[in-house]
């Protein structure tokens, strides 16, 4: 097991790679330490470890389910009704201006 | 003095309802610092609704049937103009503009609000120390904790800091501190009761349901939540259930199952702790001595349920948590560009556990893995469902214990997350089905500590549930009675 730049024997059985969990972090908009990121590959692979016996097991064409009740397109009435109060919902939030939420800056941002 | 005595004697004028809840007010002053069920009381809106009452019933109005019954609610549902922290610092300093349906519900039906019980941070936990509130003791042992994430709700009524409260249960978080702090715990079908202004967690397996110290107080409770909310996408459209009337109906020719994989049979989950297994036998012999027709059935299915929750509760969290981002509600982390504000708000406002399933769900739905995990836990919910349909064919309702142990010590699981998850063994299944089931305390432990034992049965039949929970009610060792 001496091959340059390859994974170890060790990370060849690991669930999820340090590298997976610094992008994992960034999709889900978390910045995390050294350590953390340390302890999440570790507990994050326990985890998936114990989700082996469902990975492992024969599903075949079962259907999946999503939602346990079989209600589809829940519609109501096209009437107008009373929404909550612009001002009252703004009034919660960090910043608002001109009666919508103000934000930082958002051009020439990374995606 | 149970909720619906509380009731009677504030309907009749016998009691005024104000100095029901000075009683209780002053019990949380005493004890509530040791005790942290609350992260908020409401005590002068509780007075001001008590008031209300007595006038109501001065004035010769319906006061409702929980008039003047103090009510605590589980800080994860909107109330207005009260703050709703989910025990999280990422909503520091909002006020929610509306109330949850039940909320409203509780509130029409005369009950009053004593306060904001505390939980585990967006009801992410089976212990309450998962709070940035810091976690809440299990009143009966102030070593232990009174399980979770519902932990404040059971444990404000353990305490007699109310008569009722109200939980939550994604994964047995009603169920299990119902059976931690010796109380009754009932999950209803999932779309039974509305969710509208609870705040979600795990979409597809969510729902509210009621604290009590017996079951008669648990299904007028129920009653008062229940039937349909336009509000809710989906609530099922049927009116309130009828269960207080069947509570006296007895087992007689029921078929009961005993759930082989989660009741310590061959092949079923492990680290049920024998004397948990011992109460759930002497329940199933005493539903059999009651005239029930008791058979042992198997769902090999519920051994994968552990991991089908545990990828599909944080995919649905991930998804769900996403809108907390400190732009429209909560905190706001300031930086350079919106982006950045993003991060930095989500990674000072989550607690770890909650950062933990954030990750987790990530991972089960990006690309690359969706289908072996996320997909396949989907399945696996479809199996389930077909297992437990061939089941009730059979029998009416399951037996199993509710949670694999007693009441644990504060930080004896907190290091290490699947010590903690395996808790929730027994009661995910409900949840991944949608049917209802109840705890209901059976006996002690070898640590003297309270023992329940869950009634699982298919969607709707929760009328049923409650019949054989009273039934076991009436026939547990020790205090156990309808009163």
């Amino acid at each position: 097991m001496e091959w340059s730049g390859a994974v170890s024997l060790g990370a060849m059985t690991q669930r999820i790679t340090r590298d997976e969990v610094v992008h994992v972090a960034r999709l889900a908009r978390l910045s995390l330490s050294d350590a953390e990121i340390d302890e999440f590959t570790s507990q994050l692979g326990d985890i998936l470890e114990h989700a082996a016996d469902i990975e492992a097991l024969d599903v075949g064409d079962v259907e999946p389910t999503l939602h346990p009740l079989p209600m589809v397109n829940v519609l109501r009435p096209d009437e107008l009704c009373p929404a909550l109060d612009r001002d009252l919902l703004l009034s919660q939030a960090p910043a608002a201006e001109d009666g919508q939420f103000r934000v930082p800056p958002i051009l020439g941002e990374e995606p | 003095m149970s909720a619906l005595d509380l009731a009677s004697a504030v309907r009749s004028g016998e009691r005024s309802a104000v100095d029901v809840i000075d009683e209780h007010l002053a019990r949380i002053d005493a004890r509530d610092g040791e005790i942290n069920a609350f992260n908020q009381v409401t005590a002068v809106a509780a007075r001001e609704a008590a008031a209300a009452v007595d006038a109501a019933v001065a004035a010769g109005k319906d006061p409702g049937p929980l008039a003047g019954v103090p009510i605590a609610i589980k800080d994860n549902m909107c109330t207005t103009g009260v703050a709703t922290t989910c025990s999280s610092k990422i909503l520091e300093g909002w006020e929610p503009p509306y109330d949850a349906t039940v909320v409203q519900r509780v509130a029409a039906a005369g009950a009053v609000m004593v306060g904001k019980t505390n939980l585990d941070e967006f009801a992410m936990g089976s212990s309450t120390e998962n709070s940035a509130f810091g976690p809440t003791k299990n009143p009966l042992d102030t070593s232990r904790v009174p399980g979770g994430s519902s932990g404040g709700s059971a444990a404000a009524v353990a305490a007699d800091f109310a008569s009722l409260s109200l939980g939550s249960d994604t994964g047995g978080s009603i169920r299990q501190p119902a059976a931690f702090c010796g109380l009754v715990g009932m999950k209803p079908t999932y779309g039974a009761v509305s969710r509208y202004g609870l705040i979600a967690f795990g979409s597809s397996l969510d729902q509210i349901g009621p604290f009590s110290k017996t079951v008669v107080e648990s299904a007028a409770l129920l009653e008062v939540i229940g039937g349909h909310d336009p509000l809710d996408s989906t609530s099922i459209d049927q009116s309130a259930f009828d269960l207080t009337s069947v509570l006296d109906r007895g087992v007689e020719g029921m078929r009961i199952g005993i759930l082989r994989e989660l009741s310590g049979g061959e092949g079923g989950v492990e680290g049920l702790s024998a004397d948990v297994i011992a109460r759930t036998n002497e329940a199933a012999a005493a539903l059999e001595k009651a005239g029930a027709t008791v058979v042992e059935v198997s769902v090999p299915s519920a051994t994968l349920g552990l991991s089908a929750y545990y990828l599909v509760a944080p995919a649905e969290a991930s998804s769900n948590l996403s809108r907390f981002d400190g732009v429209r509600y909560g905190l706001r982390v300031d930086a350079p560009t919106t982006g950045e504000m993003m991060t930095a708000t989500r990674t000072a406002g989550f607690g770890p556990e909650v950062k933990r399933r954030i990750m987790l769900g990530t991972y089960a739905l990006s690309a690359g893995y969706y289908d072996a995990f996320y997909g396949r836990a989907l399945k696996v919910r479809t199996m389930m469902l077909q297992e437990f349909a061939l089941v009730y064919a059979e029998v009416d309702l399951l037996l199993t214990p509710t949670a694999p142990t007693t009441a644990f010590r504060l930080g004896d699981r907190t290091a290490d997350p699947m010590t903690m998850y395996v808790n929730d063994v027994c009661t995910i299944p409900s949840n991944l089905t949608g049917h209802p089931a109840i705890s209901v305390p059976f006996g002690v432990g070898d640590d003297g500590l309270p023992v329940g034992v869950q009634l699982l049965g298919p969607a709707l039949s929760e009328p049923t549930i409650y019949q054989a929970a009273a039934a076991l009610e009436a026939a547990a060792p020790g205090e156990g009675s309808l009163s």
